[in-house]
């Protein structure tokens, strides 16, 4: 019942959002029927955005925030799944403070299509919503159909991707539970920019911890597309020669090229560009990534038909006015990951861009972000990345801070402290 | 609890009231912008975007997140949190990422910093 009558009264006010945009003047927020913003997608990128745009507007833009999930469930941690560590419940957090916290109003369903010339979206339901702007934190789509087979075999459940956490990460846990001692699982990475870079040698490795205590016989192969581990190199292979030996073998350049995973055997099979086929009990199959689909839908992924070039003052769009994207889905800047906490980072540049220019103030013309990661090595350590990057305004990029940031020295237990608390911390600063 | 939209008009008489005593104090530019936390003017509106970047691990607007043990900084006294800041920066104290952090900003980006979430309430509603 809430919802039809949030999504009629979206429709309705939709029409004095076209009015007053037909002008071309921004209107003064603070004004009965202000300006609204809608934001698409509620991970680490848009719900931030979403409460951002409240807080730093004083409450007076009004944002809508169309998610198609019941809750949010993180993506950072969820390796922990994997390893037996902790549980999804452990990870889901509601979107329910949003609204009865910071006003912003909810809407479970997906965006079917922009039209970016209208400044409308269509909603699957079919509901319609007008904007003054748009807020669009896609996440990455999994390209599939670069890797022959793969698209068949994730959907019956054989080969398994587990990169958006929820029901494959289960699903694949299950996979390595019932692995038989003396079995070999193999991860495949893609060759960078992907989602979280040193996620897949994170998951290895507390993968590899868990095959440590309850299948000591198994086999890790982490198949690399890279020529390097792409993140926290040093420290990952440290872990893996001194706490994995004989569990974990890490091979770069292997570029998958095909799956199978045929009816009459547990076995799947990797095919590759260059090197010789693996055969492995449990496969993780991790597809070259772009921004998400309704980015490419909507034209917006100007780079490489995979990534959404934005202007870095304000992330708009550079194929598209009004629309502005962040997160994962972005053609990054140099050194920039694509993390959840950079995400976080991007949507509170843009909502107060935002709430600049619809009070006809000047953008801040030296916006900062900043980034930390954490990676568990096994169930009781982590290794951390940090980063401060800032405008720079000759280059009309971010760089980082020449000096600031750094690795930690070593795995070590007094930081999966502080990775559990950043969790718990960042989750409250997008959500509650 | 409800609020967001029923209060904003409260708020916002809260803001006139505090404009009024920043020109009558008759401060600096920085320390003015700083004596309203959440002054809706552009400096107040980049001073706390500023600030929002130590908020995923320090809680929004600096107040620490129910059930983490990271701490908060609002209405930590200014001359503290440019110490500590400093510190790390320089090494003279420890830490993990925090000594790499405040490498990333100058010194008047830490002292802003500072005013900041020296004027920022430690409790009360989101704002």
């Amino acid at each position: 019942m809430k919802r039809r009558t949030l999504l009629t009264f979206a429709g309705a006010a939709g029409g004095l959002g076209l009015a007053a945009c037909t002008t071309g003047a921004p209107r003064a927020i603070g004004t009965p029927g202000s300006a609204r913003v809608l934001v698409v997608g509620g991970g680490f990128g848009g719900a931030t955005a979403a409460k951002y745009l409240r807080l730093l507007s004083q409450y007076r833009i009004e944002v809508v925030l169309v998610e198609p999930e019941a809750a949010f469930v993180s993506c950072p941690l969820s390796n922990l799944v994997l390893g037996g560590a902790t549980t999804l419940a452990d990870l889901t957090r509601p979107y329910e403070r949003l609204g009865t916290r910071h006003g912003v109003r909810v809407v479970r369903d997906s965006v079917a299509r922009i039209d970016v010339a209208q400044r409308s979206a269509q909603l699957a339901s079919g509901a319609t919503i007008r904007y003054d702007k748009l807020v669009l934190s896609p996440g990455v789509e999994m390209m599939w159909d670069e890797i022959a087979g793969l698209r068949a075999t994730q959907q019956q459940g054989r080969i398994l991707q587990a990169w958006q956490a929820g029901p494959e990460t289960a699903a694949l846990r299950r996979q390595l539970e019932a692995m038989p001692d003396g079995g070999v699982f193999a991860i495949c990475i893609p060759e960078a920019p992907y989602r979280c870079p040193p996620g897949p040698y994170e998951r290895a490795s507390v993968v590899a911890d868990y095959f440590k205590r309850a299948k000591p016989r198994a086999k890790l192969l982490i198949l690399d597309a890279n020529d390097d581990v792409t993140s926290k190199g040093a420290l990952f292979k440290q872990v893996w020669a001194e706490s994995y030996k004989g569990i974990v073998e890490y091979r770069p350049q292997h570029k998958a090229s095909a799956v199978n995973a045929a009816a009459n055997t547990p076995k799947s099979t990797v095919s590759f560009e260059v090197q010789d086929d693996v055969r492995a009990d449990v496969l993780n199959v991790l597809p070259p990534m772009r921004a998400g689909a309704i980015a490419v839908q909507t034209g917006l992924a100007n780079a490489n038909a995979r990534w959404c070039q934005v202007a870095w003052l304000n992330f708009e769009s550079t194929a598209a006015k009004h629309v502005h994207v962040i997160g994962d889905a972005i053609q990054i800047a140099p050194l920039m990951p694509k993390s959840g906490h950079m995400a976080n980072s991007h949507a509170k540049v843009v909502a107060a861009a935002l709430v600049a220019e619809l009070n006809g103030w000047e953008i801040d013309p030296a916006p900062m972000l900043s980034n930390t990661c954490y990676s568990f090595v096994d169930e009781r350590r982590t290794v951390h990345i940090a980063s401060v990057h800032a405008y720079v305004a000759v280059e009309q990029t971010y760089r980082t801070v020449p000096g600031a940031g750094g690795l930690s020295a070593a795995p070590n237990a007094l930081e999966a402290g502080h990775a559990w608390n950043w969790a718990q911390s960042i989750w409250s600063d997008m959500l509650a | 609890m409800s609020i967001g939209l029923a209060l904003a008009p409260a708020r916002a008489r809260g803001v006139r009231i505090a404009r009024l005593a920043r020109s009558a104090a008759g401060l600096g530019a920085a320390l003015i912008a700083a004596a309203s936390a959440f002054a809706q003017d552009v400096q107040g509106l980049r001073l706390r975007s500023l600030a929002a970047t130590c908020a995923a691990c320090h809680g929004t607007d600096g107040r620490a997140a129910e059930g983490a043990a990271l701490p908060g900084l609002a209405a930590l006294p200014a001359p503290y949190l440019v110490a500590q800041m400093q510190a790390f920066k320089s090494g003279a104290r420890a830490g993990t990422v925090m000594p790499q952090l405040a490498k990333g900003y100058s010194d008047a980006q830490i002292a802003q910093l500072a005013a900041w979430f020296a004027q920022t309430p430690s409790t009360g509603a989101a704002r």
